[in-house]
């Protein structure tokens, strides 16, 4: 059974260290190849959820095993560091390098991997690399961008650089905080489909937070939404309504 | 008829303020009948000086006085570029240390600012008159001088460009694991290194200008034949050594400014 879950978590809970309750036992259980979307109001914790998920933020209650490693509490180093080999990451800025070509910004995704100072600039990455690297690019579909300056791309394809960078770790799981909540409309409709389209062709498990009702939808399987610091509710994307969806982003 | 209230023309002053200032101007008049020039030295020292550039005129052009000046220039460059070359490479490491936010050391980085610190405030003719002391007269304590100059220098506003690095890419490639180095490589630095740019090129200007004078306590470069004209009252090549300093300033900034357009 756990070697059948991405992530699972049983009577998980997180307090502040004033004692509030942020997160009240949460059974949640991601399976290899779905695509999730979390969602809830602002304050009702998918930030704090997505870092507890996977060890950046100790739990106060309750167990989590994430990608082969179980922990309460916080997980050790090492447990850390093999989960996070094994996940790649985008967040709502894409945090590029602007300084430095596409192609650098793509191998950063190496750092973290060992001799991975290497990574720091294309110009010095192994080839094998560098091919990784290229491949991610044509992934997202920059390939011909390779070697421009990062901050000369537009803001959508900007987000898909990043999304290369997460890629080349070759991740069982990508997780991805508001990838489209600063983009416009098209940009951010091209960016969800790409996620949707690598998940489903790389078999990429997808863990990602939306604001936007579409979005939450019609890129993910499953959509497990949070209120209160509880599930609200965690069901396949296709029997969700507009008005669950709205009860839950209005709080 | 309405009777008008006209503002104030001064802004209150308070009692405290009033002798603050009294203070300080009493200071001022007392300090200038100490050391300002009066008029009767004023009128003194001008004939004087007068007759100084009378004798300096024509400045030497002689041959070999020449050829000796051009090989004492160069030794000034050399002093100027390797003491800033040595002094940038030295003041990238301080630098990290010193970085509030990108220390791997914490708030244990202002101990790296205060020796940063240290460096710039004593000044560089001071520093010169130690390693005099310590390695003997000559070129090599004009450079160890320029290096310690150029890392209180660049020291400081590496860590500042450092600092003021954007944090979201950081806070990406911390996110996958990097490691605080790997983020030094390639995030700050990367995103800093425009200003350091700069940075390097304001150090190597105020190095050729320090460079010039070093000679004046035996640190090597034209300063020391400079000194050796006046000792002798040999003042025609002193004159000449003047003039070839102006034209190395001038040359320096020249340069430096080019470089700046080219990379801004």
């Amino acid at each position: 059974m756990e070697q059948n879950s991405i992530i699972r978590t049983s009577g998980f809970s997180k307090s502040y260290s004033s004692g509030t309750p942020v997160l009240r036992d949460l059974d949640i259980d991601i399976r290899p190849r779905e695509r999730i979307a979390l969602i809830g109001a602002n304050g009702t914790g998918k930030s704090t959820l997505l870092k507890c998920l996977i060890g950046l933020l100790p739990g106060t209650g309750g167990t989590v095993t994430a990608l082969g490693e179980t922990f309460s509490g916080a997980p050790t180093r090492m447990q850390l560091r093999r989960i996070r080999l094994q996940i790649g990451f985008v967040f709502q800025h894409h945090g590029l390098v602007r300084q430095l070509s596409v192609l650098s910004n793509v191998t950063h995704g190496m750092l973290g991997y060992p001799g991975s100072w290497r990574a720091a600039i294309q110009m010095m990455a192994p080839a094998e690399w560098r091919m990784r690297a290229m491949e991610a690019l044509s992934a997202v579909n920059l390939e011909a961008k390779a070697l421009e300056r990062a901050d000369a791309l537009s803001g959508g394809q900007q987000q898909r650089v990043a999304i290369a960078r997460a890629l080349v770790r070759r991740p069982r799981l990508m997780i991805a905080d508001e990838p489209a909540a600063s983009l416009d409309p098209s940009a951010g409709r091209d960016v969800m489909t790409v996620f949707s389209r690598l998940a489903s062709d790389q078999g990429i498990t997808l863990l990602y937070t939306s604001h936007d009702m579409e979005h939450a939808v019609s890129y993910s399987d499953r959509v497990i939404a949070l209120r209160d610091g509880r599930v609200h509710f965690d069901r396949p994307s296709s029997t969700v309504s507009r008005a669950m969806l709205a009860e839950v982003f209005d709080g | 008829m309405v009777e008008r209230v006209l503002p104030r023309r001064t802004a209150n002053i308070s009692a405290g303020g009033f002798t603050i200032a009294v203070a300080v101007g009493a200071l001022i008049i007392v300090s200038a009948g100490d050391v300002a020039p009066s008029v009767q030295r004023l009128a003194d020292g001008f004939p004087r000086l007068a007759s100084l550039v009378d004798r300096m005129m024509p400045p030497n052009t002689d041959t070999a006085f020449l050829v000796r000046i051009f090989w004492r220039i160069l030794e000034t460059f050399q002093i100027a570029l390797v003491g800033t070359a040595i002094g940038l490479i030295i003041s990238l490491p301080i630098a990290w240390l010193a970085a509030r936010g990108v220390t791997p050391f914490g708030v244990f980085g202002y101990a790296f600012k205060a020796l940063v610190s240290l460096f710039r405030t004593v000044p560089d003719l001071v520093w010169a008159l130690l390693f005099v002391a310590a390695v003997g007269l000559g070129a090599v304590a004009g450079t160890l001088t320029i290096i310690v100059d150029t890392i209180g220098f660049c020291g400081r506003f590496f860590a500042e460009a450092m600092e003021d690095a954007d944090k979201q890419s950081q806070e990406a490639l911390a996110a996958h694991g990097a490691s605080r180095f790997s983020i030094l490589c390639s995030a700050v630095i990367p995103d800093a290194m425009p200003s350091m740019i700069n940075t390097g090129l304001f150090a190597l200007e105020m190095a050729v200008r320090s460079s010039v004078v070093l000679g004046l306590v035996g640190a090597g470069g034209i300063g020391q034949e400079l000194k050796v004209a006046f000792d002798l009252f040999q003042y025609q090549n002193a004159s000449a050594i003047i003039l070839a300093i102006f034209v190395i300033v001038l040359v320096m900034e020249f340069v430096t400014d080019r470089l700046r357009a080219l990379i801004q």
